[in-house]
This record gives structure tokens, sequence and C-alpha cells, in this order.
């Protein structure tokens, strides 16, 4: 891979997104050894910045780094400079100066990790932008699959639950339509983003990716599940429901909630997914979530992997050539 | 693992030199195998890691004559030593990692590391650094079919199969069936730019 930074994976290959893929399997056969570590990011200094809450992303990160060998820094908004008023850019330039080799990004603002790239020679990756871009999230759902599945191409994944406020969701889209599978996004009319899914059937286009519609939209959750392979629910916020986007939470479960019944209408045995953190019994009732089907604990594992594949393979790229 | 002088593309203008045959090849991994169980006693405790990619077949081909000589078979590890290189950040993009397998704590254990060729050393260096995630080994011995000199660390071989005195210019290739379709050894010399026009 041969790529400064991980913003989105809207630019990414199918060979490079089968490259990390590959290097994930290996990085999981580390993580199953009785020493965890292993020497490629030795001397590198990783900054862990979040400007939002997250658990499982900033701790999966943190190990990811550790277990590479490198020195990990972690800032968060309140307690650092932020609070002084500092801006972005500004304490961007301080990470660079104190020596940054690779900047690990969590911002509420979408394009807030690109602002930052610009800006550095260090290597970005975006853990998450506004309702942007979520790439190595989507990675740990792509390794998942095609570990639980076999294969992503031609696969059908629903992708259920609130569509426009998740960053989840369309770098999720991008990943999984560019290795050849079909998505289904379904959610409430108010909660659908308008011109996603052409952007990205045009998008894909553009790369020379053909597949019969890749992406597809639908307000019908049995019409979204049907032949599924996938199924992945998305989170509700309570605060979708004080801007008036839905009544209530009962009315968006009733109608939208991946409950065992509705699971039924998917392909037979397929994977249940969820990014996290869940409200259970909203968008996906504890049944399912805990279920035969569910993979939500395996993504989580996974992540440490797929991060750990994300950081050793952009650490390669800025050193001069090959001797 | 030769990586630091790649094959050339253009395979006209390099001499080839045979080494090894099959024959010789076979008479070398036999011997090692029965050095192998002559200097450990016997199979017990023994394990056979073979470093990716052609150290693998190796490895599984002195078991499975081990257990010819022995009636007992010896587990066989492939140790991919990718992330334990000096050199990476001397290469612009990172290479690809192949699996690592170790069928058990090594803890205790006597390994054989066994590779086709051995050359700088820096390899080797590697796989021991490797092979400490996976438990204190009582004792590490090296097996390789070529020990072709210019070592840049103090690493020598427990069992060679040949020693051959080459020149930094040249390259050893052994290839195996399993890998390449054939099982040879060669030693490969550019001729001097311009004699192949003569």
């Amino acid at each position: 891979m041969r790529r400064k930074d991980v913003l989105d994976l809207d630019d990414f290959t199918a060979d490079e997104l089968r490259e990390v893929l590959e290097t994930t399997a290996a990085m999981k056969e580390v993580l199953a050894r009785p020493i965890r570590r292993v020497p490629p990011l030795r001397g590198k200094t990783i900054v862990n910045c979040f400007y939002e809450a997250s658990t499982r992303t900033r701790v999966s990160f943190e190990l990811a780094a550790k277990n590479l060998s490198a020195d990990v820094v972690n800032i968060t908004a309140s307690g650092s400079s932020v609070e002084k008023g500092e801006t972005l850019v500004d304490t961007t330039r301080t990470l660079q100066a104190l020596g940054a080799d690779m900047v690990i990004m969590r911002h509420g603002a979408s394009g807030a990790p690109y602002l930052v790239a610009r800006e550095l020679e260090a290597s970005v990756i975006n853990a998450g932008d506004g309702w942007h871009a979520h790439p190595t999230q989507a990675l740990l759902d792509l390794f998942t699959v095609q570990s639980r599945l076999g294969s992503i191409e031609g696969r059908r994944v629903a992708i259920i639950g609130d569509i426009l406020h998740s960053r989840v969701a369309r770098s999720a889209t991008w990943g999984f339509t560019t290795l050849g599978a079909q998505v289904v996004l379904c959610a409430p009319p108010t909660l659908l983003p308008i011109g996603f899914a052409d952007a990205v059937n045009t998008g894909l286009r553009a790369k020379g990716i053909v597949t019969a519609c890749p992406v597809t939209v639908t307000h019908d959750v049995d019409e979204a599940l049907r032949d599924a392979d996938v199924v992945m629910a998305l989170r509700v916020q309570r605060e979708r429901m004080d801007s008036g986007l839905l009544p209530s939470l009962r009315e968006y479960s009733r109608e939208w909630g991946i409950t065992r019944e509705r699971i039924a209408k998917a392909r037979f045995g397929a994977l249940v997914m969820h990014p996290g953190p869940m409200n259970e019994g909203v968008e996906i009732s504890p049944e399912v979530a805990y279920g035969p089907q569910s993979v939500i604990e395996a993504q989580v594992t996974n992540g440490v992997a797929v991060r750990m594949a994300v950081m050793y393979l952009l650490a390669g790229g800025r050193a001069g050539p090959a001797v | 693992m030769d990586l630091r002088n790649p094959p050339e593309a253009s395979r006209d203008d390099v001499l080839e030199k045979l080494i090894l045959d099959a024959d010789g090849l076979r008479r070398a991994l036999t011997r090692i195998a029965h050095e192998i169980l002559e200097r450990n006693g016997g199979p017990h405790d023994l394990i056979l890691v073979g470093m990716r990619s052609r150290g693998a077949p190796l490895a599984h081909r002195l078991s499975s004559l081990i257990s010819q000589f022995e009636g007992t078979a010896v587990p066989v590890g492939e140790l991919d030593i990718t992330m334990f290189r000096d050199d990476l950040e001397l290469r612009p993009t990172r290479p690809a990692i192949q699996p690592t397998v170790i069928p058990r704590d090594l803890t205790g254990t006597t390994v054989v590391l066994v590779d086709d060729v051995l050359y700088t050393g820096r390899t080797v260096r590697a796989a021991m650094d490797a092979l400490l995630s996976f438990g204190r080994a009582r004792q590490i011995q090296l097996a390789v079919i070529v020990d072709r000199g210019h070592r840049e660390l103090p690493i020598r071989a427990d069992y060679v199969g040949k020693n051959l005195p080459t020149a930094r210019h040249e390259q050893v290739e052994v290839r195996l069936r399993e890998v390449d379709g054939t099982d040879e050894v060669v030693l490969l010399g550019q001729l001097r730019s311009g004699t192949n026009h003569a």
C-alpha cells in the first residue's frame, strides 16, 4: 500500500482492501501468540487524538499501536490546550513538532482529519469524523464478513438504521461495494441521506467496478432483509427524537428494529453486525444481539488486528528507495 | 531468503551453474536428518521450524525423513519473520506478511530452524527474535541447505547441506518442487555487462 493517510475507503482499490484483509489475518495470528508484541513500529510515536468520546475505537488503536511496539500518546479535547482555545491546525502542528509519526484522529466535524492530513507530513488515520467516515470500522466489518462467510463478492449486505448520521454506514458501503458486494440501505425516510447511493454508484463506475446496482435504498425493512447475507444494525441516538426526525423510540423499534422474527427473513445463517454501542431493544433485540448469528463481539476483537494491519502498512511509504 | 539481490528481470544475462541436482538435494537432506537425530539423541522434544518461504517445505521434508528413520513424527512450524526484519525502514512499501504457525509452546524444546540459504545471518537473527514470542526454547539450532558465506552477524549453522564459496554479486537459488516445480540448487552469476553481446 503506497499512501500517506487512511481517511475513508472511497479512494481504496479492491487490491488495497485485499492487502489490508490479508495483513489483518496475519495480525490475528500475532494476537494469538503467548507474547503479542512484534517490532515493526519500534521507535515510532503515534498520537491518539480524540476530540469525541470513544471506548472501543480509542482502546483498540492504542492496543494495536503497542502490539506493534510503537510509543503511544493519548490526547483528549478536555485537559489539553484545546480547552484554552487552541485551533485544530495549531494543535496538529504542535504534535508534528513533538515528533509524531502517525496521528489517529476522531473529530466531531466531518472532514477535520482531511485538514490535518494536508497540514502534516505524518500519516493520519481517520478514527471517525462527524457523519462522514470511519474507515477502520468498515475494514473490520469487511474482515469479519470475509472470515465468517469466506467471501464478500456477490454478497448482499443490509444496513439498517440511522444512515443519515452514520459514518460507519458510509465507509462500510464504500468498502463492501468496492469488493463486489451489494449494499441495501434501509432507514426511515427522515434518516436516509439524499443522493448518497447515487454518489457511490457513480464513484464505483469511475473506479471500474461493475456490479449490477451496487447500492440501493429502501424504507421497507422486510425488503432490505430479503436474501441478505449480512445484516448490520446501526445505533439510533436519542437526540434524534428531540430534533423531530423520529416520533418515538418505540415506533422506530416496531418498524425498523431487528428482532428474531425479522431476522428469519434474511438468508439462513446470515450474520448480524452492530458497530456499537448498542441500544438493546431499540434497533436490535437482545436475543438477536447475543444470538447464534451475532458476530458483534468478533467485530470488537477483530478491531485490534485490523488497526495493526493499517498501521503496519502505512508505516512504509515514506522511506527512500529499496536497498 | 536472499532479498537484497532479487532475481534480475532479464535471465539472458545470467550464467546458471548447477550445484546440487534432485538426488544431491535428497542426499543432503537425508544426512542432515541423521545429524539432527544424532546430535540430539533422538527425536524427543524436537521441533522443526521452517522459515518462509522455502524453509517451510524443507522442514516438512526433514520431518518425514525423521519419522521414516525413527517412527516418531516431529512437529513442524512455519515462521514468517517479516515484521522482525532490520531493513523494513529501507523499503518503500511494507512487504506482505505470511501466516506463522507454531504448533506448540516452545518452552523446554529444541528448535531446529530450517532455511534454504545462509548468507548475512540477518534473517536468522530476526527468526530467533520472533521465536522468543512462543516460549523459551531450551536450545535453537540452525539447518540450511547452502551456506554461502559473507556473514554480517555472529551466526553459524549447525547442519549444512553444502558449503559454497560465493562472490557477493552472485546469487544462490534453492528450487523446490513444492514451490518451483523442480528440485535443484543453482548458482547464478551475472555476466559482465556487454559480454553477452559479444
